[in-house]
């Protein structure tokens, strides 16, 4: 995380956009969010992706390859807020202890 | 604008993770949902408040769009002066891009209160430019001052609840009207929840000439002792609750209720929003019954006022 004096930039300027990924948030939680894909609409179907729109961390990361739909959390910056659980429709995320 | 759930979730993201707004915050979604409503190169100009402490802790940042600081009161100000500066210079042939969306972007505090001079002055010269007020209902980031944005009955460390008061007793500023009233071309306001309702209305303020305002509700589990998890509900239950209804207010004069809002068949009891919070507790009480009762029929009088504004029965 240090750095040494020669590798700060001139006049310390942050010279990469969004490096704040280099600061792991995933410390954080107390709680984990466990996904169950058997209900889920987005690995059904590719619709509903709630839990992704309204995670504030962007931990949820949703994709399509060959034609199924992928589901995953980046436990490097997720916080545990729950916030996924509790808007889910079908009840498919559970929080669990970390 | 294409509004298919696979090109929203495709949109580039203008917040990246590892900022540090506290787990649960409202903040970083509306963030997310504007990015995903933007249209092309944007600056965008943050006052001080949570969003711009927590996101920008040296030596880190997690904007991927350029991005100014500024003081808590000239967030209007400064956005006004890179709208022109960009124009003098496109005159001069200096300047690449045809086009550039300017956004501002301001807690509660910093438009409500403290940014509200520049604010109305930047509204007034009438620049194209975009100003977002992110509504948290205290000055958070401080240790939960009270605002102009703090609801009747809202505790916080300067409207302390107890035997003598019931949390703050005033009523909260109508921004949006106020803002509207300068004629500008075009006020909204959003939630969180309602997301496709969000984007389209923040499309449309950009898409506008001349100056736009967008009032987004966003609420602070930190502040309001609201569990982490209850977020986004609050944020849907304030407007079922008519605590944040939905419209927009096009040239200061016609009042269009939005879909969300315009579909309440009636309002939810206030009490179901203030009862997920630990900074409405004290209302529970048989001493403030009265005062609880008093706001019901404060939100319930406006909410009348604002259906005849818009016409809708």
């Amino acid at each position: 995380m240090s750095k040494k004096s020669s590798e700060i930039p001139m006049a310390g300027n942050i010279l990469e956009p969004g490096n704040a990924r280099e600061y792991k948030t995933g410390g954080w939680r107390a709680e984990r969010p466990k996904h169950n894909p058997e209900d889920c609409l987005w690995i059904k179907n590719g619709t509903c992706a709630l839990c992704c729109i309204f995670c504030p961390d962007n931990a949820i990361k949703l994709s399509e390859k060959d034609g199924k739909f992928l589901y995953a959390y980046d436990y490097d910056y997720c916080k545990g807020c729950g916030i996924c659980a509790n808007e889910c429709p079908k009840s498919c995320i559970t929080m669990e202890a970390e | 604008m294409s509004m298919k759930l696979k090109d929203l979730l495709q949109a580039p993201e203008v917040l990246g993770s590892g900022h540090r707004m506290c787990a649960g915050c409202g903040a970083p979604t509306v963030m997310k949902l504007m990015g995903m409503s933007l249209r092309g190169p944007t600056i965008v100009c943050n006052a001080t408040g949570c969003l711009e402490v927590a996101t920008t802790i040296y030596p880190y940042t997690a904007w991927k769009v350029p991005w100014i600081h500024v003081a808590f009161e000239n967030v209007a100000a400064v956005a006004s002066g890179i709208v022109e500066g960009i124009n003098a210079m496109q005159e001069k042939g200096r300047y690449k891009q045809e086009h550039v969306d300017v956004i501002a972007l301001g807690g509660d505090g910093g438009t409500f209160d403290i940014g509200f001079g520049a604010l109305s002055g930047a509204l007034e010269r009438g620049h194209d430019f975009v100003y977002m007020v992110y509504d948290n209902g205290a000055y958070q980031n401080t240790g939960i001052q009270r605002s102009g944005a703090t609801l009747p009955g809202q505790e916080t460390t300067t409207s302390w609840a107890g035997k003598a008061e019931p949390g703050k007793r005033q009523r909260k500023k109508p921004i949006a009207e106020i803002v509207a009233a300068h004629r500008i071309p075009y006020v909204a306001t959003v939630d969180p929840f309602h997301y496709r309702d969000f984007i389209t209305k923040f499309r449309k303020a950009l898409e506008v000439e001349g100056p736009a305002f967008i009032h987004a509700f966003s609420p602070c589990p930190r502040g309001w002792r609201s569990e982490s998890s209850k977020t986004i509900e609050l944020a849907r239950l304030a407007v079922e609750t008519g605590i944040h209804p939905l419209y927009e207010i096009i040239d200061g004069e016609q009042y269009i209720m939005s879909g969300p809002s315009k579909s309440l068949k009636e309002l939810k009891p206030v009490d179901e929003f203030m009862k997920l919070q630990g900074q409405f507790k004290h209302l529970f009480t048989p001493q403030w019954e009265d005062f609880r009762k008093q706001v019901q029929q404060q939100i319930t009088a406006d909410w009348e006022l604002l259906k005849k504004k818009c016409g809708v029965e």
